[in-house]
């Protein structure tokens, strides 16, 4: 009863979004839609910091679609929110920015239910879910990839077990020429293009499956 | 929105063909809608007989090859910033060929209907997509040099022009017609009695519709239609029409596009004017296939030095056209040696006429050099050698002087004709080069033996020798002494190889091209000594290590090497198809230049040509390894 009062109380944009977790149809890996994504913060503490931008984009099989991306940018200026009701919309540059309330709208509707793919996914995620518990709204229900675990499954790292692999280093050691790091979208593209190439890595040595991708590395017995 | 993903892939789009004809705006929208394929080494992108896409392929980084399936050959390849995949523009049908990663690939795709939406308004870059799948299909082995046509749309149709000139026809101008209502049965004895494939059917003087051998084939002899019927039941109606001065590439696309093989041609180019001509397959097979071998032809009938000469001046023009249409290199090659070939014949038989006795004996005219190797395209110099029957030492000297007096006949008819004089005299003319059979075979059997730098040369001059006219035998005998000797003496495969590696690839340390330090071509590019040769003198090397004879020519003597060392083949293959480029760039570059195409400046290239040039350098330094372990030369380095 309780929970049912609570979702009345969601606003539509998270209805909808909720709404397609409903949908119950089986993906695979080729038909499954990905989101590879990153954030921009003001800094590394998750309470203190804001998210300034947000690029993705989406992945089925082995396309990534730009049609199917997001840029967004967000106002920063706090205190200064009544200005940004009155313009409406700050410009800067050629760039909209846009109040976190309506950048979650847009992530939101943008990334449905996909499966969201991050280079060391657990902080974007975090700080996308301060900004949802901000709006009193609850988590993010996707499902994650992290792709700093991810290539952890792959035979390239055996030889490095604990290590934690920057973005930087995995471009390198696949062969990816950089474009606009440390940017939200080029990032998420970098990302994306190292996604696929994880994913290649892993079918070549063992079958892999939606599901596989999920399982914990660290219980690949005593290797 | 900004989209920085989009504003990067049309960074990257736009230093390419078409793509860099289009305004921003558009270029912008196609950049927003691509989609990233990531293939791994061996993935499809498409496979033979597989419907065609939606969307056609740029190449972001990696290598996709194009393969015919039946037999596995490698058709060619696409590396940074090739398109592929243009089937996808005439939306129908299947895909011909298969498209694999060759290594590791990102692709960019493109929606073929926004492509089409905004060519459909950039006539320019219509032109180009046009142009480089007709290029595609009609002759599926060598594209390489897809966007070379496009820098020379803006010349084609000049070009064009002096191709009609060589071309006799280009349509059939008496079209054989008949009237609605003659029967199915009059209308076939017609097109037999005039041996024709195909009767328009007209009114007024205007097609109406066409009857085809297929249409009697599948229509009547099925029972379908009894041949008492009038003609225009049977007939495909309204037919195509175009006017005039429809080019082999609209033409190529109609007839793909509608399935048919014969277009209507009318004054105006439509339904309503009236019928001028019929343009069928078979005639686009014709002006593709037929011109040189009208030019042989006239070679054949021609009588004097002059009509020669203007015969090799129509066989410039030929070249150039075939250049502009980007007809495979290779092809071209074939047809102006034999052109070639045939002038000189015609040449040294009109000189021997002109002489007062017949020859003493036999003997045989050779072109050595690139002539002998039949890679001379544009015009450069005449390199020839004449050897002569053995005979006895009274008759030695009065023989030598009638074939030098004959050799300087023939080189300064050549000269006349347009091949000029060699400058450093390696021509029949030169006492030196116009020697017995006795004699050659000691010289060839000297230099193998007594090797130094200069005989060495002589030597990758030499040996790519073609008998031009006289008697095989002794260029038979010859061959074999000098097979004899090298098997006599194989160190001698050493020192050609390392004069193989005198040239290094033409790439520095930091990947620049090397160019001239001095001299009249300061920082220019020679293609010839620095891309060219090495691959030539690596095939030559090559085939003589394995004592082959008949094999001059460096592209069949890389098939051959791939034939014989499979292990090898992908590295041959690889040199065949960069030495197909380069002498495509130098026969454009002599074209373009007047002159022997051998020197290129660098900044006159666009990114995309100095990005093809640069590719063509990896085989040859692979090939350079090769040799480098196989003959052991870093010892002797």
């Amino acid at each position: 009863m309780l929970t049912w009062l609570q979702h009345k109380d969601y606003p539509e944009f998270w209805k909808k979004y909720q709404s397609h977790f409903k949908n119950k149809t089986e993906y695979n890996l080729n038909t499954a839609r990905f989101v590879v994504f990153d954030t921009e913060t003001t800094g590394l503490n998750r309470k203190i910091d804001r998210i300034l931008s947000i690029g993705a984009i989406s992945t089925i099989g082995n396309t990534m679609d730009v049609a199917d991306s997001l840029e967004i940018y967000l106002q920063q200026d706090m205190f200064n929110s009544e200005t940004v009701e009155i313009h409406g919309i700050l410009k800067e540059g050629n760039t909209t920015k846009y109040e976190e309330k309506e950048a979650l709208i847009q992530f939101l509707d943008y990334v449905k239910n996909a499966i969201l793919v991050a280079h060391h996914a657990a902080f974007d995620i975090s700080m996308i879910n301060e900004c949802l518990a901000r709006q009193n709204l609850p988590k993010l229900k996707n499902k994650v990839l992290d792709t700093g675990l991810l290539f952890k499954k792959t035979n390239l790292s055996s030889i490095y077990k604990d290590k934690l692999y920057s973005l930087d280093e995995l471009c390198k050691l696949f062969g990816i020429k950089k474009h606009d790091r440390h940017t939200a979208s080029g990032d998420a593209y970098l990302t994306g293009i190292v996604f696929l190439k994880i994913i290649g890595e892993l079918s070549k040595t063992r079958k892999t499956t939606l599901k596989s991708l999920f399982n914990n590395p660290n219980r690949r017995g005593l290797l | 929105m900004k989209n920085t993903i989009a504003e990067r892939i049309f960074d990257f789009l736009k230093d390419y063909p078409p793509f860099y004809v289009l305004p921003k705006e558009e270029l912008y929208t196609v950049s927003k809608n691509v989609k990233v394929v990531y293939l791994q080494k061996d993935q499809h992108v498409f496979k033979t007989d597989e419907k065609i896409h939606d969307h056609f392929y740029v190449v972001k980084d990696g290598a996709v090859g194009i393969f015919r399936e039946q037999d596995h050959t490698l058709v060619d390849e696409c590396d940074e910033g090739d398109i592929f995949g243009l089937r996808a523009l005439i939306r129908k049908g299947n895909y011909i060929l298969s498209a694999k990663a060759i290594e590791e690939s990102i692709l960019y795709s493109i929606s073929s209907e926004l492509l089409e939406k905004v060519i459909n308004t950039n006539a320019k870059a219509n032109k180009y997509l046009l142009e480089s799948f007709v290029a595609n299909i009609r002759n599926p082995y060598s594209t390489k040099n897809k966007d070379s046509l496009f820098t020379q749309v803006e010349g084609l149709q000049k070009k064009e022009s002096h191709l009609t000139e060589v071309q006799s026809v280009q349509y059939s101008k008496n079209p054989i017609t008949c009237s609605s209502n003659t029967t199915i049965q009059e209308a076939a004895q017609i097109m037999s009695s005039n041996r024709i494939g195909s009767i328009v059917i007209t009114k007024k003087e205007k097609p109406l519709g066409i009857i085809t051998d297929k249409d009697l084939r599948n229509k009547i002899a099925t029972g379908q239609f009894s041949i008492q019927e009038a003609v225009k039941r049977l007939m495909s109606s309204p037919v195509i029409t175009y006017p005039k001065n429809i080019t082999i590439a609209e033409a190529q696309i109609a007839m793909l596009q509608h399935s048919i093989s014969h277009l209507c041609i009318t004054t105006d180019g439509t339904l309503n004017s009236k019928l001028v001509g019929i343009l069928s397959e078979h005639d686009i097979v014709v002006i593709h296939g037929n011109n040189p071998s009208v030019l042989i032809k006239e070679v054949k009938r021609s009588k004097t030095d002059k009509d020669l000469k203007y015969i090799r001046k129509k066989t410039q023009q030929l070249l150039e056209g075939y250049i502009a249409q980007n007809v495979p290199i290779f092809f071209i090659s074939k047809i102006i040696s034999a052109i070639n070939e045939a002038i000189t014949k015609k040449t040294i038989s009109i000189a021997i006429e002109e002489m007062d006795t017949p020859p003493p004996t036999e003997f045989s005219w050779l072109a050595i050099g690139s002539q002998g190797r039949k890679e001379q395209l544009l015009l450069t110099d005449q390199d020839n050698a004449l050897v002569f029957d053995n005979l006895s030492k009274e008759k030695y000297a009065q023989t030598k002087n009638y074939f030098l007096s004959l050799a300087d006949k023939v080189t300064k008819k050549l000269n006349t004709i347009g091949f000029e004089f060699c400058p450093a005299n390696m021509m029949a003319s030169n006492p030196r080069w116009c020697l017995s059979l006795d004699e050659w075979k000691q010289q060839f059997n000297n230099w193998i033996t007594k090797p130094d730098e200069d005989k060495i040369m002589l030597c990758t001059i030499f040996f790519d020798y073609n008998l031009m006219y006289g008697n095989k035998d002794i260029v038979n005998e010859m061959s074999e002494s000098i097979f004899e000797s090298i098997g006599s003496y194989t160190i001698f495969l050493n020192f050609l190889g390392l004069n193989a590696l005198k040239n290094p690839p033409p790439l520095s340390f930091f990947r620049q091209f090397l160019v001239e330090h001095s001299g009249e071509h300061k920082d220019q590019f020679d293609i010839k000594a620095r891309a060219l040769m090495p691959l030539v003198d690596a095939a030559r090397l090559l085939i003589l290590s394995h004592a082959i004879k008949d094999f001059n020519n460096t592209v069949l003597r890389f098939e051959k090497l791939a034939e014989i060392e499979p292990q090898n083949k992908d590295l041959y293959d690889s040199c065949i198809n960069a030495f197909k480029t380069l002498l495509q760039f130098r026969t454009q570059q002599g074209l373009q230049q007047d002159n022997s195409g051998r020197f290129i400046d660098l900044k006159s290239l666009n990114k995309t040509d100095r990005l093809k040039l640069k590719r063509c350098f990896k085989p040859i330094k692979d090939i350079q390894e090769l040799i480098r372990v196989r003959f052991n030369l870093s010892q002797i380095l």
